[in-house]
Protein backbone atom coordinates (compact mmCIF):
# COMPACT_ATOMS: atom_id res chain seq x y z
CA UNK A 1 0.00 0.00 0.00
CA UNK A 2 2.43 2.67 1.22
CA UNK A 3 6.14 2.01 0.82
CA UNK A 4 8.67 4.45 2.18
CA UNK A 5 12.18 3.60 1.07
CA UNK A 6 15.21 5.16 2.76
CA UNK A 7 13.90 8.70 2.94
CA UNK A 8 16.02 11.45 4.51
CA UNK A 9 15.37 15.11 5.16
CA UNK A 10 17.78 17.66 6.58
CA UNK A 11 16.54 21.11 7.56
CA UNK A 12 18.86 24.13 7.37
CA UNK A 13 21.77 22.13 5.95
CA UNK A 14 25.23 23.61 6.50
CA UNK A 15 24.16 25.95 9.30
CA UNK A 16 24.40 25.72 13.08
CA UNK A 17 20.69 24.90 13.07
CA UNK A 18 21.15 21.87 10.86
CA UNK A 19 18.65 19.21 11.84
CA UNK A 20 18.36 15.70 10.52
CA UNK A 21 14.61 15.36 10.70
CA UNK A 22 14.34 12.06 8.85
CA UNK A 23 17.31 9.72 8.82
CA UNK A 24 17.30 7.00 6.16
CA UNK A 25 13.87 5.88 7.23
CA UNK A 26 11.95 3.01 5.69
CA UNK A 27 8.44 1.79 6.37
CA UNK A 28 5.98 -0.52 4.71
CA UNK A 29 2.28 -0.12 5.42
CA UNK A 30 -0.18 -2.80 4.41
CA UNK A 31 -3.61 -2.13 2.98
CA UNK A 32 -6.04 -1.52 5.82
CA UNK A 33 -3.39 -1.01 8.48
CA UNK A 34 -4.19 1.44 11.28
CA UNK A 35 -0.82 2.43 12.68
CA UNK A 36 -0.25 4.62 15.72
CA UNK A 37 2.97 6.57 16.07
CA UNK A 38 4.52 7.60 19.38
CA UNK A 39 7.80 9.36 19.99
CA UNK A 40 9.86 12.05 21.67
CA UNK A 41 9.65 15.73 20.88
CA UNK A 42 11.27 16.41 17.53
CA UNK A 43 11.45 12.71 16.69
CA UNK A 44 10.27 13.44 13.17
CA UNK A 45 6.65 12.26 13.44
CA UNK A 46 5.09 15.31 11.85
CA UNK A 47 8.03 15.58 9.45
CA UNK A 48 7.21 12.07 8.28
CA UNK A 49 3.61 13.13 7.64
CA UNK A 50 4.76 16.26 5.80
CA UNK A 51 7.01 14.09 3.64
CA UNK A 52 4.17 11.70 2.81
CA UNK A 53 1.75 14.56 2.12
CA UNK A 54 4.31 16.37 -0.01
CA UNK A 55 4.60 19.60 2.00
CA UNK A 56 8.28 19.37 1.04
CA UNK A 57 10.24 16.97 -1.17
CA UNK A 58 12.56 14.52 0.59
CA UNK A 59 16.32 14.89 0.05
CA UNK A 60 16.69 11.24 -0.89
CA UNK A 61 14.67 8.05 -1.00
CA UNK A 62 11.35 7.13 -2.57
CA UNK A 63 7.71 7.22 -1.51
CA UNK A 64 5.37 4.79 -3.23
CA UNK A 65 1.63 4.82 -2.68
CA UNK A 66 -0.51 2.10 -4.24
CA UNK A 67 2.26 1.13 -6.70
CA UNK A 68 2.75 4.72 -7.81
CA UNK A 69 5.92 6.64 -7.18
CA UNK A 70 4.73 9.92 -5.66
CA UNK A 71 8.15 11.16 -4.49
CA UNK A 72 8.06 14.24 -6.72
CA UNK A 73 4.32 14.82 -6.88
CA UNK A 74 3.22 18.24 -5.52
CA UNK A 75 1.18 18.33 -2.33
CA UNK A 76 -2.09 19.45 -3.88
CA UNK A 77 -2.09 16.45 -6.22
CA UNK A 78 -1.35 13.99 -3.41
CA UNK A 79 -4.13 15.37 -1.26
CA UNK A 80 -6.64 14.06 -3.76
CA UNK A 81 -6.13 10.62 -2.25
CA UNK A 82 -4.37 11.40 1.04
CA UNK A 83 -6.63 12.84 3.73
CA UNK A 84 -5.04 14.79 6.55
CA UNK A 85 -6.14 16.16 9.90
CA UNK A 86 -4.05 18.53 12.01
CA UNK A 87 -3.97 19.25 15.70
CA UNK A 88 -5.36 22.73 15.09
CA UNK A 89 -9.08 22.36 14.29
CA UNK A 90 -9.00 25.71 12.45
CA UNK A 91 -6.67 24.39 9.76
CA UNK A 92 -9.06 22.09 7.98
CA UNK A 93 -12.12 24.22 7.25
CA UNK A 94 -12.93 27.56 5.61
CA UNK A 95 -14.49 29.78 8.32
CA UNK A 96 -16.53 32.10 6.07
CA UNK A 97 -18.05 29.28 4.06
CA UNK A 98 -21.06 27.34 5.27
CA UNK A 99 -20.99 23.74 6.52
CA UNK A 100 -22.61 22.65 3.28
CA UNK A 101 -20.11 24.58 1.14
CA UNK A 102 -17.17 23.10 3.04
CA UNK A 103 -18.51 19.59 2.55
CA UNK A 104 -19.29 20.34 -1.10
CA UNK A 105 -15.73 21.52 -1.63
CA UNK A 106 -14.27 18.37 -0.08
CA UNK A 107 -16.70 16.13 -1.93
CA UNK A 108 -16.24 17.75 -5.34
CA UNK A 109 -12.46 17.89 -5.04
CA UNK A 110 -11.88 14.35 -3.85
CA UNK A 111 -14.55 12.71 -5.94
CA UNK A 112 -14.57 11.61 -9.53
CA UNK A 113 -15.82 15.03 -10.65
CA UNK A 114 -13.15 16.50 -12.88
CA UNK A 115 -15.34 19.21 -14.35
CA UNK A 116 -14.44 22.58 -12.84
CA UNK A 117 -18.04 23.69 -13.05
CA UNK A 118 -19.63 20.67 -11.37
CA UNK A 119 -21.88 21.47 -8.42
CA UNK A 120 -23.52 19.37 -5.74
CA UNK A 121 -26.90 17.84 -6.42
CA UNK A 122 -29.88 17.45 -4.20
CA UNK A 123 -28.97 13.82 -3.55
CA UNK A 124 -25.48 14.92 -2.46
CA UNK A 125 -27.04 17.36 -0.03
CA UNK A 126 -29.12 14.57 1.48
CA UNK A 127 -25.99 12.47 1.78
CA UNK A 128 -24.23 15.34 3.61
CA UNK A 129 -27.19 15.57 5.96
CA UNK A 130 -27.00 11.89 6.82
CA UNK A 131 -23.25 12.10 7.32
CA UNK A 132 -23.65 15.10 9.63
CA UNK A 133 -26.40 13.40 11.56
CA UNK A 134 -23.98 10.67 12.43
CA UNK A 135 -21.74 13.17 14.25
CA UNK A 136 -24.63 13.64 16.67
CA UNK A 137 -23.87 17.35 17.11
CA UNK A 138 -27.01 18.77 15.55
CA UNK A 139 -25.02 20.10 12.60
CA UNK A 140 -27.42 18.56 10.08
CA UNK A 141 -29.92 21.31 10.89
CA UNK A 142 -27.32 24.07 10.60
CA UNK A 143 -25.92 23.38 7.16
CA UNK A 144 -26.17 26.99 6.02
CA UNK A 145 -24.28 28.29 9.06
CA UNK A 146 -20.76 29.66 8.57
CA UNK A 147 -18.16 27.24 9.92
CA UNK A 148 -16.38 30.02 11.82
CA UNK A 149 -19.22 30.01 14.35
CA UNK A 150 -18.68 26.37 15.37
CA UNK A 151 -16.67 25.11 18.35
CA UNK A 152 -13.26 23.49 17.96
CA UNK A 153 -14.69 20.01 18.47
CA UNK A 154 -17.42 20.61 15.91
CA UNK A 155 -14.92 21.96 13.40
CA UNK A 156 -12.62 18.98 13.87
CA UNK A 157 -15.56 16.60 13.45
CA UNK A 158 -16.45 18.41 10.24
CA UNK A 159 -12.82 18.22 9.07
CA UNK A 160 -12.84 14.48 9.74
CA UNK A 161 -16.01 14.17 7.70
CA UNK A 162 -14.52 16.27 4.89
CA UNK A 163 -11.37 14.15 4.82
CA UNK A 164 -13.33 10.91 4.61
CA UNK A 165 -16.51 11.82 2.72
CA UNK A 166 -14.82 10.26 -0.27
CA UNK A 167 -12.73 7.56 1.48
CA UNK A 168 -9.04 8.45 0.91
CA UNK A 169 -6.41 5.79 0.16
CA UNK A 170 -4.44 6.99 3.14
CA UNK A 171 -5.53 9.01 6.16
CA UNK A 172 -2.94 10.94 8.19
CA UNK A 173 -4.03 12.01 11.67
CA UNK A 174 -1.58 14.38 13.32
CA UNK A 175 -2.70 14.46 16.99
CA UNK A 176 -6.07 15.48 15.75
CA UNK A 177 -7.70 15.32 19.18
CA UNK A 178 -4.91 16.96 21.21
CA UNK A 179 -6.31 20.48 21.12
CA UNK A 180 -9.85 19.49 22.10
CA UNK A 181 -11.42 19.21 25.51
CA UNK A 182 -11.54 15.64 26.88
CA UNK A 183 -15.19 15.07 26.00
CA UNK A 184 -14.84 16.26 22.44
CA UNK A 185 -11.53 14.39 22.05
CA UNK A 186 -13.15 11.14 23.07
CA UNK A 187 -16.03 11.68 20.70
CA UNK A 188 -13.79 12.51 17.75
CA UNK A 189 -11.61 9.48 18.50
CA UNK A 190 -14.64 7.20 18.55
CA UNK A 191 -15.88 8.63 15.27
CA UNK A 192 -12.43 8.25 13.74
CA UNK A 193 -12.32 4.55 14.61
CA UNK A 194 -15.84 4.02 13.32
CA UNK A 195 -15.19 5.72 10.00
CA UNK A 196 -11.77 4.11 9.51
CA UNK A 197 -13.10 0.64 10.31
CA UNK A 198 -16.11 1.06 8.09
CA UNK A 199 -14.08 1.76 4.97
CA UNK A 200 -10.97 -0.22 6.05
CA UNK A 201 -9.06 3.00 5.43
CA UNK A 202 -5.31 2.73 5.72
CA UNK A 203 -4.44 5.15 8.47
CA UNK A 204 -1.44 6.61 10.31
CA UNK A 205 -2.06 8.41 13.59
CA UNK A 206 0.36 10.41 15.72
CA UNK A 207 -0.58 10.50 19.40
CA UNK A 208 0.88 11.52 22.74
CA UNK A 209 -1.35 9.21 24.68
CA UNK A 210 0.48 5.92 25.19
CA UNK A 211 -2.60 3.92 26.11
CA UNK A 212 -4.39 5.27 23.06
CA UNK A 213 -1.33 4.45 20.98
CA UNK A 214 -1.25 0.87 22.17
CA UNK A 215 -4.97 0.22 22.04
CA UNK A 216 -5.98 1.92 18.80
CA UNK A 217 -5.39 0.29 15.43
CA UNK A 218 -3.29 -2.80 14.80
CA UNK A 219 0.32 -1.66 14.91
CA UNK A 220 2.42 0.85 16.86
CA UNK A 221 5.62 2.62 15.81
CA UNK A 222 7.91 4.56 18.10
CA UNK A 223 10.18 7.18 16.59
CA UNK A 224 13.33 8.95 17.79
CA UNK A 225 15.82 11.15 15.91
CA UNK A 226 14.15 10.67 12.56
CA UNK A 227 14.17 6.89 12.75
CA UNK A 228 11.74 4.17 13.71
CA UNK A 229 13.16 2.61 16.85
CA UNK A 230 10.34 0.25 17.71
CA UNK A 231 7.76 -1.48 15.53
CA UNK A 232 5.13 -3.48 17.39
CA UNK A 233 2.46 -5.61 15.75
CA UNK A 234 -0.86 -6.36 17.39
CA UNK A 235 0.34 -9.48 19.20
CA UNK A 236 3.39 -7.79 20.69
CA UNK A 237 1.41 -4.71 21.72
CA UNK A 238 -1.10 -6.68 23.72
CA UNK A 239 1.52 -8.37 25.87
CA UNK A 240 3.44 -5.20 26.55
CA UNK A 241 3.30 -3.22 29.79
CA UNK A 242 4.29 0.42 29.90
CA UNK A 243 7.58 -0.22 31.80
CA UNK A 244 8.46 -2.86 29.16
CA UNK A 245 7.72 -0.34 26.46
CA UNK A 246 9.95 2.28 28.09
CA UNK A 247 12.69 -0.29 28.44
CA UNK A 248 12.50 -1.30 24.80
CA UNK A 249 12.32 2.30 23.64
CA UNK A 250 15.51 3.03 25.62
CA UNK A 251 17.24 0.11 23.93
CA UNK A 252 16.19 1.24 20.48
CA UNK A 253 16.67 4.95 20.82
CA UNK A 254 19.60 5.05 23.22
CA UNK A 255 17.76 7.61 25.33
CA UNK A 256 14.70 8.01 27.52
CA UNK A 257 11.33 8.73 25.96
CA UNK A 258 11.38 12.46 26.31
CA UNK A 259 8.05 14.03 25.61
CA UNK A 260 6.68 16.80 27.76
CA UNK A 261 3.15 16.10 26.64
CA UNK A 262 3.19 12.34 26.87
CA UNK A 263 0.28 10.79 28.70
CA UNK A 264 1.13 7.54 30.44
CA UNK A 265 -2.40 6.74 31.50
CA UNK A 266 -5.72 7.57 29.97
CA UNK B 1 -34.44 65.19 -10.13
CA UNK B 2 -35.43 62.45 -12.51
CA UNK B 3 -32.25 63.14 -14.43
CA UNK B 4 -30.18 62.70 -11.25
CA UNK B 5 -31.84 59.39 -10.48
CA UNK B 6 -31.41 58.21 -14.03
CA UNK B 7 -27.73 59.15 -14.15
CA UNK B 8 -27.04 57.63 -10.75
CA UNK B 9 -28.72 54.37 -11.68
CA UNK B 10 -27.03 54.12 -15.06
CA UNK B 11 -23.53 54.91 -13.80
CA UNK B 12 -24.12 52.79 -10.69
CA UNK B 13 -25.04 49.78 -12.78
CA UNK B 14 -22.06 50.23 -15.07
CA UNK B 15 -19.45 50.87 -12.39
CA UNK B 16 -20.89 48.04 -10.28
CA UNK B 17 -18.74 45.67 -12.32
CA UNK B 18 -15.63 47.26 -10.78
CA UNK B 19 -17.03 46.62 -7.31
CA UNK B 20 -17.85 43.07 -8.37
CA UNK B 21 -14.23 42.66 -9.49
CA UNK B 22 -12.98 44.00 -6.16
CA UNK B 23 -15.39 41.72 -4.33
CA UNK B 24 -13.70 38.79 -6.11
CA UNK B 25 -10.14 39.92 -5.50
CA UNK B 26 -10.36 41.76 -2.17
CA UNK B 27 -13.09 39.80 -0.41
CA UNK B 28 -13.10 36.34 -1.97
CA UNK B 29 -9.38 35.90 -2.69
CA UNK B 30 -8.25 38.29 0.08
CA UNK B 31 -5.78 39.97 -2.28
CA UNK B 32 -5.52 43.74 -2.69
CA UNK B 33 -5.33 43.78 -6.49
CA UNK B 34 -4.18 47.18 -7.67
CA UNK B 35 -4.27 46.28 -11.36
CA UNK B 36 -7.75 47.85 -11.36
CA UNK B 37 -6.96 51.44 -12.41
CA UNK B 38 -4.95 50.51 -15.48
CA UNK B 39 -7.21 47.61 -16.31
CA UNK B 40 -10.26 49.89 -16.35
CA UNK B 41 -8.59 52.18 -18.90
CA UNK B 42 -7.42 49.14 -20.86
CA UNK B 43 -10.99 47.97 -21.25
CA UNK B 44 -12.06 51.47 -22.21
CA UNK B 45 -9.27 51.90 -24.75
CA UNK B 46 -9.87 48.51 -26.35
CA UNK B 47 -13.60 49.01 -26.59
CA UNK B 48 -13.48 52.58 -27.93
CA UNK B 49 -10.77 51.69 -30.47
CA UNK B 50 -12.80 48.73 -31.59
CA UNK B 51 -15.95 50.86 -31.88
CA UNK B 52 -13.97 53.39 -33.91
CA UNK B 53 -13.22 50.56 -36.30
CA UNK B 54 -16.92 49.78 -36.44
CA UNK B 55 -17.12 46.84 -34.04
CA UNK B 56 -18.68 48.05 -30.78
CA UNK B 57 -20.00 44.65 -29.64
CA UNK B 58 -16.76 42.87 -30.46
CA UNK B 59 -15.06 45.64 -28.46
CA UNK B 60 -16.76 44.48 -25.26
CA UNK B 61 -15.55 40.92 -25.76
CA UNK B 62 -12.05 42.10 -26.63
CA UNK B 63 -12.09 44.18 -23.44
CA UNK B 64 -13.01 41.08 -21.42
CA UNK B 65 -10.08 39.19 -22.93
CA UNK B 66 -7.69 42.12 -22.44
CA UNK B 67 -8.75 42.40 -18.79
CA UNK B 68 -8.25 38.70 -18.23
CA UNK B 69 -4.79 38.98 -19.77
CA UNK B 70 -3.89 41.86 -17.45
CA UNK B 71 -5.13 39.81 -14.48
CA UNK B 72 -3.07 36.84 -15.55
CA UNK B 73 0.09 38.98 -15.64
CA UNK B 74 -0.55 40.12 -12.06
CA UNK B 75 -1.28 36.53 -11.00
CA UNK B 76 1.83 35.25 -12.76
CA UNK B 77 4.02 37.82 -10.99
CA UNK B 78 2.71 36.94 -7.56
CA UNK B 79 2.28 33.16 -7.79
CA UNK B 80 5.24 32.21 -9.98
CA UNK B 81 7.76 35.02 -9.54
CA UNK B 82 7.35 35.67 -5.83
CA UNK B 83 6.42 39.35 -6.25
CA UNK B 84 4.33 40.49 -3.23
CA UNK B 85 0.69 40.71 -4.31
CA UNK B 86 0.24 44.48 -3.87
CA UNK B 87 3.44 45.19 -5.77
CA UNK B 88 2.46 42.77 -8.54
CA UNK B 89 -0.70 44.80 -9.15
CA UNK B 90 1.18 48.10 -9.13
CA UNK B 91 3.79 46.77 -11.56
CA UNK B 92 1.12 45.57 -14.01
CA UNK B 93 -0.78 48.82 -13.56
CA UNK B 94 2.30 50.86 -14.45
CA UNK B 95 3.04 48.73 -17.49
CA UNK B 96 -0.56 49.05 -18.65
CA UNK B 97 -0.15 52.83 -19.04
CA UNK B 98 2.05 52.25 -22.07
CA UNK B 99 -0.15 49.43 -23.37
CA UNK B 100 -3.18 51.70 -23.11
CA UNK B 101 -1.47 54.48 -25.06
CA UNK B 102 -0.53 51.92 -27.67
CA UNK B 103 -4.09 50.61 -27.94
CA UNK B 104 -5.30 54.16 -28.60
CA UNK B 105 -2.70 54.60 -31.33
CA UNK B 106 -0.14 56.40 -29.14
CA UNK B 107 -2.62 59.07 -28.28
CA UNK B 108 -3.77 60.00 -24.78
CA UNK B 109 -7.41 60.00 -25.78
CA UNK B 110 -9.80 58.72 -28.39
CA UNK B 111 -13.29 59.92 -29.24
CA UNK B 112 -16.24 58.33 -30.97
CA UNK B 113 -18.12 60.85 -33.08
CA UNK B 114 -20.68 59.36 -35.39
CA UNK B 115 -19.66 55.78 -34.86
CA UNK B 116 -22.16 53.33 -33.44
CA UNK B 117 -21.77 52.15 -29.86
CA UNK B 118 -23.57 49.32 -28.10
CA UNK B 119 -25.74 52.00 -26.50
CA UNK B 120 -26.77 53.65 -29.77
CA UNK B 121 -27.40 50.22 -31.30
CA UNK B 122 -29.57 49.25 -28.34
CA UNK B 123 -31.44 52.54 -28.46
CA UNK B 124 -32.14 51.99 -32.16
CA UNK B 125 -33.94 48.80 -31.22
CA UNK B 126 -36.46 51.09 -29.59
CA UNK B 127 -36.42 49.52 -26.14
CA UNK B 128 -36.75 51.71 -23.07
CA UNK B 129 -36.58 55.14 -24.71
CA UNK B 130 -34.49 57.47 -22.55
CA UNK B 131 -33.92 54.60 -20.09
CA UNK B 132 -32.23 52.43 -22.69
CA UNK B 133 -28.69 53.01 -21.37
CA UNK B 134 -29.79 51.96 -17.91
CA UNK B 135 -31.55 48.87 -19.22
CA UNK B 136 -28.54 47.70 -21.20
CA UNK B 137 -25.98 48.37 -18.43
CA UNK B 138 -28.30 46.89 -15.83
CA UNK B 139 -28.87 43.74 -17.87
CA UNK B 140 -25.16 43.18 -18.47
CA UNK B 141 -24.31 43.76 -14.81
CA UNK B 142 -27.13 41.52 -13.65
CA UNK B 143 -25.95 38.70 -15.90
CA UNK B 144 -22.41 39.10 -14.53
CA UNK B 145 -23.67 39.11 -10.93
CA UNK B 146 -25.80 36.00 -11.45
CA UNK B 147 -22.86 34.38 -13.21
CA UNK B 148 -20.58 35.11 -10.26
CA UNK B 149 -23.18 33.83 -7.79
CA UNK B 150 -23.47 30.58 -9.75
CA UNK B 151 -19.74 30.25 -10.36
CA UNK B 152 -18.84 30.58 -6.67
CA UNK B 153 -20.81 27.43 -5.83
CA UNK B 154 -19.10 25.29 -8.48
CA UNK B 155 -16.11 23.12 -7.73
CA UNK B 156 -13.69 25.75 -9.06
CA UNK B 157 -15.57 28.62 -7.42
CA UNK B 158 -15.59 26.92 -4.01
CA UNK B 159 -11.88 26.24 -4.41
CA UNK B 160 -11.21 29.92 -5.14
CA UNK B 161 -13.20 30.92 -2.05
CA UNK B 162 -11.31 28.44 0.13
CA UNK B 163 -8.01 29.82 -1.21
CA UNK B 164 -8.90 33.26 0.11
CA UNK B 165 -10.60 32.05 3.28
CA UNK B 166 -8.07 29.61 4.71
CA UNK B 167 -4.68 29.33 3.03
CA UNK B 168 -3.71 26.51 5.37
CA UNK B 169 -6.45 24.13 4.30
CA UNK B 170 -5.84 24.72 0.62
CA UNK B 171 -3.07 22.30 -0.28
CA UNK B 172 -4.56 19.66 2.01
CA UNK B 173 -7.78 19.97 -0.04
CA UNK B 174 -6.09 19.20 -3.38
CA UNK B 175 -6.40 22.84 -4.44
CA UNK B 176 -3.53 24.39 -6.37
CA UNK B 177 -3.51 27.99 -5.09
CA UNK B 178 -1.49 29.21 -8.09
CA UNK B 179 -4.31 28.10 -10.35
CA UNK B 180 -7.17 29.41 -8.22
CA UNK B 181 -5.48 32.82 -7.80
CA UNK B 182 -4.84 32.97 -11.55
CA UNK B 183 -8.46 32.21 -12.43
CA UNK B 184 -9.80 34.53 -9.72
CA UNK B 185 -7.72 37.51 -10.85
CA UNK B 186 -8.47 36.86 -14.52
CA UNK B 187 -12.21 36.92 -13.89
CA UNK B 188 -11.97 39.96 -11.60
CA UNK B 189 -9.96 42.00 -14.08
CA UNK B 190 -12.13 41.04 -17.01
CA UNK B 191 -15.08 42.57 -15.11
CA UNK B 192 -13.06 45.73 -14.43
CA UNK B 193 -12.19 45.96 -18.14
CA UNK B 194 -15.81 45.36 -19.12
CA UNK B 195 -16.87 48.21 -16.87
CA UNK B 196 -14.32 50.48 -18.55
CA UNK B 197 -15.47 49.27 -21.96
CA UNK B 198 -19.09 50.15 -21.23
CA UNK B 199 -18.25 53.56 -19.74
CA UNK B 200 -16.04 54.32 -22.74
CA UNK B 201 -18.81 53.62 -25.23
CA UNK B 202 -21.37 55.39 -23.07
CA UNK B 203 -19.28 58.58 -22.88
CA UNK B 204 -18.09 58.07 -26.45
CA UNK B 205 -14.50 58.67 -25.43
CA UNK B 206 -11.50 57.07 -23.79
CA UNK B 207 -8.91 58.99 -21.81
CA UNK B 208 -5.61 57.70 -20.49
CA UNK B 209 -6.25 59.20 -17.05
CA UNK B 210 -9.85 58.16 -16.60
CA UNK B 211 -8.91 55.22 -14.39
CA UNK B 212 -7.26 57.22 -11.64
CA UNK B 213 -8.70 56.28 -8.27
CA UNK B 214 -11.16 53.74 -9.67
CA UNK B 215 -9.90 51.09 -7.25
CA UNK B 216 -10.63 53.29 -4.22
CA UNK B 217 -14.03 54.32 -5.54
CA UNK B 218 -14.85 50.67 -6.23
CA UNK B 219 -13.83 49.70 -2.71
CA UNK B 220 -15.88 52.54 -1.25
CA UNK B 221 -18.92 51.33 -3.19
CA UNK B 222 -18.37 47.75 -2.06
CA UNK B 223 -18.04 48.78 1.57
CA UNK B 224 -21.04 51.14 1.45
CA UNK B 225 -23.09 48.33 -0.08
CA UNK B 226 -21.93 45.80 2.49
CA UNK B 227 -22.80 48.15 5.32
CA UNK B 228 -26.26 48.91 3.97
CA UNK B 229 -27.01 45.28 3.07
CA UNK B 230 -25.27 43.72 6.08
CA UNK B 231 -23.49 42.03 3.21
CA UNK B 232 -20.77 39.92 4.83
CA UNK B 233 -23.44 37.52 6.07
CA UNK B 234 -24.16 35.76 2.82
CA UNK B 235 -22.81 35.39 -0.67
CA UNK B 236 -25.96 36.62 -2.39
CA UNK B 237 -26.12 39.73 -0.25
CA UNK B 238 -22.45 40.45 -0.73
CA UNK B 239 -22.79 40.30 -4.51
CA UNK B 240 -25.92 42.46 -4.39
CA UNK B 241 -23.96 44.90 -2.21
CA UNK B 242 -21.67 45.65 -5.17
CA UNK B 243 -24.61 47.09 -7.09
CA UNK B 244 -26.45 48.74 -4.19
CA UNK B 245 -23.28 50.44 -2.92
CA UNK B 246 -22.51 51.74 -6.37
CA UNK B 247 -25.96 53.20 -6.89
CA UNK B 248 -25.78 54.96 -3.52
CA UNK B 249 -22.33 56.33 -4.28
CA UNK B 250 -23.33 57.52 -7.74
CA UNK B 251 -26.45 59.08 -6.30
CA UNK B 252 -24.41 61.13 -3.84
CA UNK B 253 -22.01 61.98 -6.66
CA UNK B 254 -24.79 63.13 -8.97
CA UNK B 255 -26.39 65.14 -6.18
CA UNK B 256 -23.18 66.98 -5.42
CA UNK B 257 -22.58 67.52 -9.12
CA UNK B 258 -26.04 69.05 -9.52
CA UNK B 259 -26.35 71.07 -6.35
CA UNK B 260 -22.69 72.04 -5.87
CA UNK B 261 -22.94 71.66 -2.09
CA UNK B 262 -19.30 70.65 -2.24
CA UNK B 263 -16.86 71.56 -4.97
CA UNK B 264 -16.71 68.49 -7.19
CA UNK B 265 -12.93 68.39 -6.76
CA UNK B 266 -13.47 67.35 -3.15
CA UNK B 267 -15.08 64.09 -4.12
CA UNK B 268 -11.91 62.01 -4.38
CA UNK B 269 -10.83 63.15 -0.91
CA UNK B 270 -14.26 62.31 0.45
CA UNK B 271 -14.10 58.88 -1.19
CA UNK B 272 -10.67 58.23 0.30
CA UNK B 273 -11.94 59.21 3.75
CA UNK B 274 -14.97 56.91 3.42
CA UNK B 275 -12.75 53.95 2.47
CA UNK B 276 -10.19 54.63 5.19
CA UNK B 277 -12.88 55.02 7.86
CA UNK B 278 -14.81 51.95 6.74
CA UNK B 279 -11.75 49.70 6.72
CA UNK B 280 -10.46 51.18 9.98
CA UNK B 281 -13.82 50.91 11.75
CA UNK B 282 -13.29 47.53 13.51
CA UNK B 283 -9.87 48.58 14.83
CA UNK B 284 -11.17 51.95 15.95
CA UNK B 285 -14.07 50.28 17.73
CA UNK B 286 -11.68 47.96 19.60
CA UNK B 287 -9.41 50.83 20.58
CA UNK B 288 -12.32 52.92 21.79
CA UNK B 289 -13.64 50.01 23.87
CA UNK B 290 -10.20 49.53 25.42
CA UNK B 291 -9.90 53.23 26.24
CA UNK B 292 -13.28 53.18 27.95
CA UNK B 293 -12.26 50.12 29.99
CA UNK B 294 -8.93 51.66 31.03
CA UNK B 295 -10.61 54.88 32.07
CA UNK B 296 -13.23 52.98 34.05
CA UNK B 297 -10.64 50.84 35.87
CA UNK B 298 -8.58 53.91 36.67
CA UNK B 299 -11.64 55.64 38.03
CA UNK B 300 -12.38 52.70 40.31
CA UNK B 301 -8.86 52.39 41.66
CA UNK B 302 -8.66 56.04 42.71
Amino acid sequence: MLKIEHISKVFNPGTVNEKKALDDMSLEVKDGDFITILGSNGAGKSTLFNAIAGVFLVDSGRIILADRNITFEPDYKRSKYIGRLFQDPLKGTAPHMTIEENLALAYLRAGAATDSFSRIRKSDRMMFRDALKRLDMGLEDRMSVQVGTLSGGQRQALTLLMATIVPPRLLLLDEHTAALDPGAAEKIMKLTEEIVNEHHTTCLMITHNIMQGLHTGNRTLMMADGRIVLDLDQEERQKLTIPDLMQRFRQGAGSELDDDRILLSD
Amino acid sequence: MLFIIQTALTLGCTYALVALALFLSYRVLDIADLTTDGCFVLGMAVSVTSALAGHPVLGLFLALIAGAAAGSVTAFLQTRMGVPSILAGIVTNTGLYTINLMVMGWSSNASLLKQATVYTMFKDLGIGGSWSQLILSGAITLVCMLGVRWFLTTRLGLSIRATGDNREMVSASSINPRFTILIGLMIANSFTALSGALIGQMQKSADINSGTGIVVIGLACLIIGETVMNGRKSLTRNIAACLIGNIIYRFIYALILQTRILPIECLKLMTAVIVALAIAAPTMKDNAALMVRIRKEKGESC
